[in-house]
């Protein structure tokens, strides 16, 4: 049987709340669990004074509520499972390096920033910086997959070195600005300055989309790889085209301005 | 005011005082080392225990505008290593550069009591002072950064010597600094005023008409004749490049039989050719500073793992940023020095790299005198100072030393000679390289060593096999006499002070320098000069004719 934990109460500021993981759940007993330490703004309160705890770990999370302002839900987490029934706030996943958070909502910005392993899925929407480095970071996400089923807004992919990050939707600008290396894939429209200072990875999209001047039409051709990516996707229930199974992508170099070993793969039909 | 204490059944090391491990006892009162104090004092049983002086860092960057640059340039350093506070302490960051507070009690945890900012733009002094006074439990000072002065040197061309002599006290003593610092002599003017130029030979005349060798000689002939407790500290002409060796042997000639001290000296000890992979150099640079005992050094040995490049070599800075490729900082400081910033890695496998930590340690292994041979890692630039403990292991434990070498790379091991080097260094070793050798040098007569009247600061270490642990965590550390960290906790807070000199000058040198101010400074030279409201708690050192 899951740990069951349940908002009762909206905090009036955000909460902080990386306690809220497998590592540091496992082996407590309910009453420890409830005596865990979240910051409520600056102040240092039990978990109990905001979450209803019921049942037992057994390595899985299953919360309720709306918690799209409790931060850092699953941060440094290494194994397990939570599920969020509802919204989730910012940070969620951050650092992590095993395990899997599914979020049945929307998420807000900075979701797996950092991560190293383990598997993130929105089924909602996420904000800005998806799997991005934190400010003043050189590498962004090392590892592990973000798969959200719906849009994203700027900057996902920011400083990404290794990994894999679905976009079901739309994103924003600026996708996998300055990424290092790994893989972006999205299935609706693209906002402005994808791939701005690129050094290597790929960035494969749906739909045509306004590149920057910095990127160089290279040839159009039929990635044998990309089959194995949307034959994954459409396996874990992504809307994914049959025709792009076969279809021809046009690819793109860049960024100039950096190694211009970076590729942004746009689908150019049959 | 410091409650009397007495140490006892510790075995003591103070090379100063010619005491190799004798067990004594040590007592303090009023925050100095004493002969005896009464019965009623507290007792400290340092059984099984080593005591030494408070450690003397005299090469290191800890605070001022390029550390805070630095700082701001590196969040991601902050949040992986908070630093957090206690009932006595105040929290930090750290990383290779840590946040002021850090840095104090950080330099406390491994027994150090005293450390010297070795580069601060006079115009960065009053900053500096500031974030000293929040830089907890150790004394410190800086080096004011004269070298690249463009007044001084437009005195120096005219051959205006007693001006110039004037004018070095002058901003010494508005800058409340300890000593004058020379970083690349003569190479950061041509690189603010020419794309990509810098000189390359102690000889080569600037488009200003002066060579670094005629800077370097008028500061260290200036500073001498001033008597100034430490001579001018200098970073030489082309560090990091391939046979930049001459360029070091030189210098040291340049001082002749007067006091100079090289600063980071393994970054100024390859040879090969320019361009190309260096290869050691260490043993003739070693035997030049044996043989000439008006010459310091300190060594600047580079460990591996994370570092931040912080110099006022600005050329050196873009350099390095070209192999980095990652964020870096070039600044411009007016007409007094440049700057530069770029977050670095050391690594094993790299053969640059390994020669760098390999020519460090020949440095320090060959080395006859290891009073003029000085423990640095001129920090944050060739590794952080919480590297101190691994770097005194591997000074210590050659089974450890021949370990680490498997792991290096082996080719640039073969071009120095460090395999053959057997020697391990003693515990009254150690305390000469990281005390009483540094006070020695800074002619600090009060520290470095625990004879009457010395400052009350000494450490207390557990006598453990495994040097780096023994090092790294302190039983006791008493600083002015207050018991900073007891049995391993830290018990209460303490600013330490300000050390600094004041030369005397003849005030119409200001008449002279004024005008300049107007001309080129964005700032008054009314509000230049550092007032006294910044110096807290501070103690002059008295310049003279101060020994060689």
């Amino acid at each position: 049987m899951a740990l069951k934990l349940n908002l009762h109460t909206q905090p009036d500021v955000p909460l902080e709340a990386d306690c809220i993981s497998p590592d540091k759940m496992q082996s407590l007993s309910k009453h420890e669990i409830e005596q865990l330490i979240i910051f409520h703004g600056n102040r240092q309160v039990p978990l109990k004074d905001f979450f209803e705890c019921s049942g037992e770990f057994d390595g899985e999370i299953n919360i309720d509520g709306d918690l799209s302002r409790i931060k850092h839900i699953g941060a440094a987490m290494s194994f397990g499972k939570i599920t969020i029934s509802g919204s989730v706030g910012i940070h969620t996943g951050a650092a992590m390096t095993g395990g899997e958070i599914i979020v049945e909502g929307d998420a807000s910005d900075w979701l797996g920033p950092e991560m190293y392993g383990g598997k993130i899925t929105v089924k909602g929407n996420a904000g800005h910086m998806v799997g991005s480095g934190y400010r003043g970071s050189t590498i962004g996400m090392q590892g592990g997959e973000i798969i959200v089923h719906g849009n994203v807004k700027n900057e996902t992919g920011h400083v990404m070195r290794r990994g894999l990050i679905v976009v079901g939707g739309n994103s924003g600008d600026f996708t996998g600005v300055n990424m290092v290396a790994g893989t972006i894939i999205v299935l609706g429209e693209m906002g402005i300055r994808t791939g701005a200072g690129m050094k290597r990875g790929s960035i494969v999209c749906q739909t045509k989309s306004e590149l920057l001047p910095t990127f160089t039409h290279s040839c159009d051709y039929q990635p044998l790889f990309l089959q194995h990516y949307f034959k994954y996707l459409k396996s874990i229930g992504l809307a994914i085209n049959d025709s792009l199974f076969n279809g021809s992508f046009e690819r793109w170099c860049g960024d100039s301005v950096e190694l211009n070993r970076g590729e942004i793969l746009l689908y150019a039909g049959k | 005011m410091s409650a009397a204490m007495r140490i006892v059944n510790g075995k003591v090391y103070d090379p100063a005082n010619n005491i190799d491990g004798e067990i004594k006892d040590i007592c303090i009162k009023d925050g100095k080392i004493v002969d005896s104090v009464d019965d009623d004092a507290i007792v400290i049983n340092a059984q099984g225990m080593v005591i030494m002086p408070g450690g003397v860092d005299i090469h290191c960057h800890i605070a001022g505008p390029k550390v805070n640059a630095a700082r701001k340039l590196q969040p991601e350093d902050h949040r992986h290593d908070v630093h957090p506070g206690t009932p006595f302490t105040r929290s930090g960051t750290g990383g290779t550069v840590p946040s002021t507070f850090a840095t104090g009690y950080r330099y406390a945890t491994l027994g150090y009591t005293t450390a010297m900012e070795a580069a601060v733009t006079p115009i960065g002094a009053r900053h500096t002072l500031e974030e000293f006074h929040d830089t907890p439990v150790i004394d410190k000072g800086f080096y004011v950064l004269l070298g690249e002065n463009i007044f001084l040197q437009n005195l120096l061309r005219e051959k205006r010597m007693e001006e110039f002599d004037q004018a070095v006290a002058w901003w010494v003593n508005a800058t409340k600094a300890y000593t004058v610092k020379l970083v690349n002599p003569g190479g950061d003017e041509p690189w603010k005023g020419k794309k990509n130029s810098n000189v390359s030979d102690i000889d080569e005349k600037t488009d200003e008409g002066l060579s670094p060798r005629e800077i370097i000689e008028a500061f260290i002939v200036s500073v001498n004749k001033q008597g100034f407790p430490h001579p001018p500290h200098i970073h030489c002409n082309n560090l990091g490049h391939s046979g930049n060796y001459k360029t070091t042997l030189e210098t040291m000639k340049t001082a002749g039989d007067m006091r100079a001290h090289i600063a980071h000296i393994q970054f100024h000890s390859y040879g090969g050719e320019l361009g190309k992979n260096p290869v050691s150099k260490a043993a003739e640079i070693v035997e030049y500073v044996d043989n000439h005992p008006n010459i310091t050094c300190d060594v600047g040995q580079v460990m591996f793992g994370k570092s931040t490049i912080m110099t006022a070599d600005a050329p050196l800075a873009y350099v390095l940023k070209g192999h980095t490729k990652g964020k870096w900082v070039n600044a411009d400081t007016e007409c007094e020095s440049g700057c530069g910033i770029v977050p670095f890695q050391y690594q094993e496998h790299v053969y640059m790299h390994t020669l760098q930590w390999a020519i460090g340690l020949e440095i320090f292994l060959l080395s006859k005198d290891p009073w003029r041979v000085i423990l640095s890692t001129d920090h944050p630039n060739g590794g952080s100072f919480m590297n101190y403990p691994k770097l005194i292991k591997l000074l210590m434990d050659k089974s450890f030393r021949h370990e680490e070498m498997k792991r290096v790379n082996q080719k640039a091991l073969a071009n120095c000679s460090l395999r053959d080097l057997e020697r391990e260094f003693t515990l009254n070793e150690i305390a000469i390289i990281t005390r009483a050798g540094p006070a020695r040098a800074l002619g600090l007569s009060n520290k470095g060593h625990l004879g009457n009247g010395a400052d009350a600061d000494i450490t207390i270490y557990d006598e453990m096999e495994d040097k780096e642990m023994m090092f790294n965590a302190p039983r006791y550390v008493i600083k002015s006499g207050h018991a900073i960290i007891d049995n391993h906790e830290f018990k209460t807070d303490f600013i330490g002070k300000l050390l600094h000199i004041s030369p005397e000058y003849d005030k119409k040198i200001e008449e002279v320098v004024q005008p300049f101010f107007e001309s080129y400074y964005s700032i008054e030279f009314s509000n230049y000069a550092v007032d006294d409201s910044y110096l807290h708690d501070h103690e002059i050192i008295q310049t003279g004719n101060a020994k060689a």
